[in-house]
């Protein structure tokens, strides 16, 4: 028994060796949400994420490395609209750390307040492939909605760390100034191709396509989450011929075989379109995204990358 | 003093029931015509008022342009107010209800075996399961297994999720975490069946189920690894495993995991496994089980939907005692699983356990396994397997499962 209780404390003696960091330490389920918290808490955070830019946000795999993480956690930022319910819950309900369950001051759920696209309104079934019943959860991908996400984080961090209220409510004002000018840059960039037509592998760009005003025409997959099929993919080789679209946008996740096929029967360019920061190591922050994309697709739909 | 706080509590009840209608008094008359029409007044008042301000605010652009820099050394503007939760669009009555989801698990098998006499196609079990949190401090987890035969509970169990100390507590009746494979549902194991080791030391086809406590620490390791002890208590009755006589027999067993990222692409899962209960045999006989267990796994963030590989293996040592002494048996298997693209996976398994109450008696077995998922909601899978038993036959078998889930999305268990 004696040796029992000796082998307990010995085990369990770490549990009670408290954290010294002061900075409010957050953890996001995507870089893009850490990287807009890190302009918004500066030096006052610490910021990590779970998913990484290139992987494909839907299947992240429930590791229990990240479980350490969220238990020291002080703010756990999500994306919402079940775009985590594959792998985040267990992981919440073993992090040991209540301030982060939902509902609790350490939760963040980001969706809200965003302009949120494609929320059925009918009956929803699983026959319509891996659909999100609370709406389309790529909505990051338009800047007005980082607007949104940056006020939220904002909001959060002046309650978790009110002592340091003024310095985030600098930075958001900066931060938000920053994106106004971006913004004004991007639209400027795409603006002689309003109205354009693309095609999207997975159904991740409509809040990107309204907000550059463009048309997402079609998708390499049937249906969300259902691999292309041979009927599929000739319905939108045709597609492609007959409205003379010129772009396949493809997140760095997926593979390229088919938008490749699709593109050499038609003269479309396949463009491989990153969704997150860190998509490529040159992808360091929220607006970088924005940079390399736009960027790349005005160069698509403006004929030099042909 | 009990009563005395009683008839305290029936006191205050009185006031309060008293004091009721007097509040309910409070309630303003009906209103009259002459108040409905003013009301009616203001309310146009305010509604042109809105859409005036309404012209405004648009005829100022677009919010991205109105967005205000940080005036130079000036203080900077408040943080807007957080926007308004959104509700979900769930019905009002569903609010409280638990995430409901249920699984088929047909079985269809080929060949013949007359050790394991499996019949020739059965809904081997349909998993039901009923997920809620409790209250800020648990949840709870209900997997109810419809048989052919009737109805059990394989799990049901609270867990507490906010316990001080970085403690994890669960109650009630739940696969008991002796090796990896124990503590898999039969639906999301990589195969069509259970492996030796489990059906000859572990209490047959559907594992150790135990119904008891668990406690569970995790213990950070230097470098950022994580590592958890477990501690469980089960009362002492298993089927074919455990024996409780009497109230006092408990079967407990202890697991510690260490998990490491070994790149990005690459982890390792390592666990220790521990049990020991009473076996029923004579009267203070027990069955001790030690067991190790490995998984690999091998995914390339970038390529994850398309491009996987996995490697486990455990190995299980029982020593059960009897009349005649101590039967020490052992048993391990290994298996290797491989994904070909994004809906396919081949995989392989080696297999040899002793049998636990008579180690001279070993079954060997092979395994060639190919798993299709139409979605993430359906698996089709077929399995070639060879098992030669101790008794000298040496049976070839074909397996046709085929699943297919409904309901709430689960997470997929890691």
């Amino acid at each position: 028994m004696k040796r029992l209780v000796a082998l307990l404390v010995i085990l369990f003696a770490p549990a009670f060796a408290g954290s010294s960091s002061a900075k409010v330490r957050i953890v996001s389920t995507l870089d893009d949400f850490s990287s807009i918290a890190e302009s918004i808490g500066g030096v006052l955070v610490e910021a990590d994420s779970l998913a990484k830019g290139y992987q494909d946000p839907h299947f992240v795999d429930a590791k229990p490395s990240f479980i350490l993480k969220l238990s020291r956690a002080d703010l756990l930022i999500v994306a919402g609209l079940e775009l985590e319910i594959g792998y985040l819950p267990p992981l919440i309900d073993q992090s040991r750390n209540g301030r982060i369950h939902p509902g609790n001051p350490g939760y963040l759920d980001v969706s809200n307040g965003c302009e949120i696209l494609q929320r059925p309104t009918g009956q929803v079934t699983r026959a319509m492939g891996d659909v999100h019943p609370f709406g389309n959860p790529h909505y990051w991908l338009d800047p007005d909605n980082g607007r949104t996400i940056a006020r939220s984080i904002a909001a959060k961090l002046a309650e978790l760390d009110s002592g340091n209220r003024a310095a985030y409510e600098k930075n958001l004002a900066a931060f938000e100034a920053k994106l106004g000018e971006k913004d004004r840059e991007w639209q400027a960039k795409l603006a002689p191709f309003a109205g354009a037509e693309i095609v999207t592998f997975h159904n991740s760009w409509p809040n990107f396509a309204k907000h550059f005003r463009l048309n997402v025409a079609g998708n390499i997959e049937p249906k969300p989450g259902i691999p292309p099929t041979p009927s599929h993919t000739l319905e939108i080789i045709n597609l492609i011929k007959s409205r003379s679209i010129r772009a396949i946008l493809v997140e760095p996740y997926f593979d390229l075989k088919t938008p490749k096929f699709v593109a050499g029967k038609t003269g479309a360019t396949v463009l491989v379109f990153y969704p997150s920061v860190g998509g490529t190591p040159e992808i360091k922050d929220y607006f970088a995204v924005f940079d390399a994309d736009v960027g790349a697709l005005a160069k698509v739909l403006g004929g030099k990358d042909r | 003093m009990m009563r005395r706080s009683f008839r305290g509590l029936a006191a205050t009840w009185v006031v309060l029931s008293a004091l009721a209608p007097a509040v309910a008094q409070d309630q303003p008359p009906p209103a009259s015509a002459e108040e409905v029409r003013i009301l009616r007044q203001e309310i146009a008042t305010l509604k042109s008022q809105v859409e005036a301000l309404t012209a405004q605010l648009a005829a100022l652009g677009p919010p991205s342009a109105a967005a205000p820099a940080a005036p130079p050394g000036g203080s900077a503007p408040p943080v807007p107010e957080p926007p308004p939760a959104v509700a979900a669009p769930s019905q009002t009555s569903n609010y409280f209800n638990p995430s409901i989801a249920a699984i088929g698990n047909f079985l269809g098998v080929g060949g013949s075996n007359h050790t394991e006499n499996l019949p020739s196609m059965s809904l081997r079990e349909s998993e039901v399961s009923l997920q809620a949190v409790v209250d800020p401090y648990a949840r709870a987890d209900f997997f109810l297994s419809f048989g052919e035969e009737g109805v059990e509970v394989e799990e049901g169990f609270a867990t507490f999720t906010t316990l001080p100390g970085g403690f994890l507590a669960k109650v009630g009746r739940m696969r008991p975490s002796f090796g990896k494979i124990n503590t898999l549902h039969l639906h999301v194991l990589p195969w069509a069946d259970e492996p030796l080791t489990i059906v000859n030391f572990l209490g047959g086809d559907e594992g150790w189920v135990g119904t008891g406590v668990s406690v569970a620490r995790m213990i950070p390791l230097p470098g950022d690894i994580f590592s958890e002890v477990t501690l469980q208590a089960f009362r002492g009755e298993a089927e074919g495993l455990f024996e409780a006589p009497s109230r006092g027999d408990l079967a407990y067993n202890g697991h510690y995991r260490v998990f490491s990222d070994l790149t990005e692409a690459a982890n390792l899962d390592v666990g220790l496994s521990y049990a020991q209960g009473p076996n029923g045999l004579t009267e203070r006989s027990d069955t001790r089980l030690e067991g190790i267990d490995a998984t690999f796994r091998w995914k390339p963030l970038r390529t994850a939907t398309y491009r996987s590989a996995s490697v486990r293996g455990e190995y299980v040592r029982s020593r059960q005692e009897q009349l005649s002494g101590a039967e020490i048996a052992d048993g391990w298997f290994l298996s290797a699983e491989y994904q070909l693209a994004k809906r396919w996976f081949a995989g392989a398994r080696v297999e040899r356990a002793d049998r636990a109450d008579d180690a001279a008696l070993q079954d060997r077995g092979l395994a060639a396994i190919l798993t299709f998922w139409p979605s993430e909601f359906s698996q089709l899978r077929g399995e070639l397997r060879r098992r030669t038993y101790a008794g000298g036959e040496t049976a070839n078998e074909a397996l046709l499962q085929i699943q297919f889930a409904i309901g709430a999305h689960g997470a997929h268990p890691f």
